[in-house]
């Protein structure tokens, strides 16, 4: 399936010119490649909105966005890259979802020298030796939020943890940022297959053994699938994991099995700001739903680059480099700051899963880990 | 690693492999009986998960879900058969491989096109939840229990309705000499409607009980289709009893690998890499089985025709 939006917010440029007549009037093109179809089609379709949304709220028109499906596949991304690039013209892309297809579309676009903002993917690789000036991730790097579960886990006092996840780089990273940060002894560790959607074996390992305490990395429907069969299990221990089993749009269909589970996040809709609140506000009237923590994402991107073409023109890239690593723009998140290695430094919270009425969410408890950046900067020679 | 841990696990390897021949009778019945590859089974399976949780959500009966699964797969594969799949009996299987794929894509996209892209929820009722004590200590899911048991009884009801039943006997016939049936007077294009039908129904009623225990998403059923074809070359193309002996070995072996190959590896291996390479064998180990199945007996376990 082929979808192509062309966003150009022409009714506001009627009136508009005045507010946005502030010297920069040179058009900057984005090329959006994420997920629309298929069963990763969720996040895709959440960080697109979040995107248009900040750009149809900031009322510029001297910037136009090409969306694209890649289909979860990396052959396709490559090609829409190509296509982007070289026919399209983009000056920026964006948009890509799975650290897989980041790493077969971001080294080659800044080799050619356009800016690759990521919403989403944020494979240790680009963040350390592999880093470039012309890539910025907006999101994280793909350890932190594992590496909150990890702190999280040890102000929770658990000593023995049984950790799971799917035996592929994301998953290996995963269980690396955890015992990083957290301190006590493991109970058992499994990495289970990309795609598993049966938990039997594993459960019956953890009531086995004598854990106190079950961190999970499962994203999408294998986070949905394991809470429900934990749920059923009779396990009664504390499970901790980051926000990719608990986001906005899987929540519904885990049901009852995820109330009270903990779970690190950069976002929340409940953080506390006036950028935040106007975010959730205009999104749940656009979109009718709530926000999940990709949408924030894909928000927040497009905010950033906003506010870089405020201050500089995207064919003089060294200032627009500048511009956007000065992160001047008001994040959903509150603080927020770029490392060396161009990956944001942020407080990274523990949300716990509530109910609001029909509608199961998240609600924070308190902060994780504070300005929280990544080890890999300091393999960055930028 | 205890007695209780090891005979849950028998049992887990027993639930995947029983819900594996709901998939693989279907498929191995079309193939069987018309000669037709088709892809588009897991398809089928999807189909009974989203009507399943479209049911419950109505009318939050978890057994009218179950019909409404059965339903709406036999319907969808009796109007496939009729609409598309007829036109491709004689052709070869290539055609018919590209034909099913390309159901495959226009069921995944119809139904995100009407249920949209996020998950459905689909839970388990509540008279079902819970783990209940089998004799041993053993605590097991309820619901688990539960459907083991009742596929165990739709096998055996199968096989009443192949040997025991007039439509059994067209079948079986319709399997060895197709022509010969069609002379004698049987009408066989309707019966290749049932049939197809038949092995939709099964694939969909298997959607909707795992759909309740795993996420009830688009694409749901391919992942389960490939395992349903190692399970059919394992057991012989076209024999019910051979999908079923071979349900149960790909089961028992992938859900035990898991247990014991990391553990065996721990034995001359570090921590951390005895699991990742305990776990990446493991993944292997259905596929392992079936090479030496096939090197053992090129026709599968109870395949007639090599």
């Amino acid at each position: 399936m082929k979808l192509k939006t062309l966003m150009a917010a022409a009714g506001i440029a009627a009136l508009g010119s005045m507010s946005v007549a502030d010297g920069h009037a040179s058009n900057v093109k984005v090329g959006m490649i994420t997920t629309l179809s298929g069963g990763g089609a969720g996040l895709g379709i959440d960080v697109r909105d979040g995107f248009l949304l900040a750009v149809k709220m900031s009322g510029n028109d001297h910037i136009e966005v090409v969306v694209e499906d890649d289909q979860r596949k990396p052959d396709i991304a490559v090609q829409l890259a190509d296509k982007m690039i070289q026919s399209e013209k983009v000056d920026v892309l964006t948009g890509i979802i799975w650290s897989n297809l980041a790493m077969a579309v971001v080294p080659a676009a800044t080799a050619q020298g356009k800016f690759y903002l990521s919403p989403n993917a944020g494979p240790s690789a680009l963040a350390g030796k592999g880093c470039h000036p012309l890539y910025f991730n907006v999101a994280w790097q793909n350890d932190n939020l594992h590496e909150a579960a990890g702190g999280y886990a040890n102000s929770a006092g658990f000593k023995n943890s049984f950790i799971l996840a799917p035996n592929y780089p994301a998953g290996q990273d995963a269980l690396t940022g955890y015992k990083r940060i957290y301190e006590g002894g493991l109970a058992g560790e499994i990495f289970t297959q990309l795609g598993q959607k049966d938990y039997a074996a594993e459960l019956a390992q953890i009531r086995a053994s004598d854990a106190d305490s079950v961190f999970f990395f499962l994203p999408g429907g294998m986070g949905i699938s394991f809470l429900k069969q934990y749920a059923d299990s009779g396990i009664d221990l504390p499970v901790v994991g980051p926000a990719f089993s608990f986001d906005q749009g899987i929540l519904q269909a885990v049901g009852d099995a995820a109330m009270g589970v903990k779970n690190t996040s950069q976002w929340s809709k409940d953080i506390d700001n006036a950028a935040n609140a106007a975010f959730v506000a205009a999104f749940q009237e656009e979109y009718g739903r709530l926000p999940s923590l990709y949408a924030s994402q894909g928000y927040d991107t497009a905010n950033l680059l906003l506010s870089a073409m405020a201050q500089a023109d995207v064919s003089d890239a060294d200032a627009f480099r500048a511009a956007l690593a000065a992160a001047e723009f008001d994040s959903v998140r509150g603080d927020f700051e770029f490392a060396s290695n161009q990956h944001p430094v942020q407080d990274i919270y523990v949300r716990e899963v509530i109910k609001e009425g029909d509608v199961f969410t998240n609600r924070i408890l308190g902060v994780a880990l504070e300005d929280h950046g990544n080890v890999y900067a300091a393999d960055c020679s930028m | 690693m205890t007695l209780v841990l090891f005979v849950e696990q028998v049992l887990n390897g027993l639930q995947f492999g029983i819900m594996l021949f709901l998939m693989a009778a279907g498929l191995t019945l079309v193939f069987g009986v018309m000669g037709l590859i088709n892809l588009a089974h897991g398809s089928l399976y999807m189909i009974g998960a989203f009507a399943a949780a479209a049911a419950a959500g109505w009318t939050g009966s978890f057994l009218l879900a179950l019909i409404a699964a059965l339903g709406a797969a036999a319907a969808a594969g009796a109007i496939v058969e009729l609409v598309v799949i007829r036109r491709l009996y004689d052709r070869d299987h290539l055609d018919q491989v590209l034909a099913t794929f390309a159901l495959i894509l226009i069921f995944s996209e119809g139904t995100r096109w009407a249920f949209g892209s996020f998950p459905l929820f689909l839970d388990i009722p509540d008279y079902l939840s819970g783990t209940i004590t089998l004799p041993g200590g053993i605590e097991y899911p309820l619901y688990r229990l539960t459907i083991t048991l009742a596929g165990l009884a739709i096998a055996a009801g199968l096989f009443w309705l192949i040997s025991r039943t007039r439509l059994g006997i067209r079948i079986r016939a319709g399997e060895s000499d197709r022509e010969m049936i069609a002379a004698l007077g049987v009408n066989i294009s309707r019966l290749y409607t049932i049939v197809f039908a038949l092995g939709a129904a099964l694939a969909g009623l298997a959607g909707a009980m795992v759909g309740a225990i795993q996420s009830v998403q688009v694409g749901m059923g391919e992942p389960v289709l490939i395992l349903a074809f190692v399970v059919i070359v394992i057991g012989g193309i076209g024999s019910i009893k051979g999908a079923l002996i071979g349900a149960l070995m790909v089961g028992l072996t992938d859900t035990m690998g898991k247990l014991f190959l990391p553990q065996l590896f721990r034995l001359f291996m570090d921590n951390a890499s005895a699991t990742a390479t305990g776990s990446a064998l493991a993944s292997m180990l259905i596929y392992i089985l079936m090479a030496f199945v096939l090197i053992w007996r090129p026709q599968g376990l109870f395949g007639a025709r090599a």
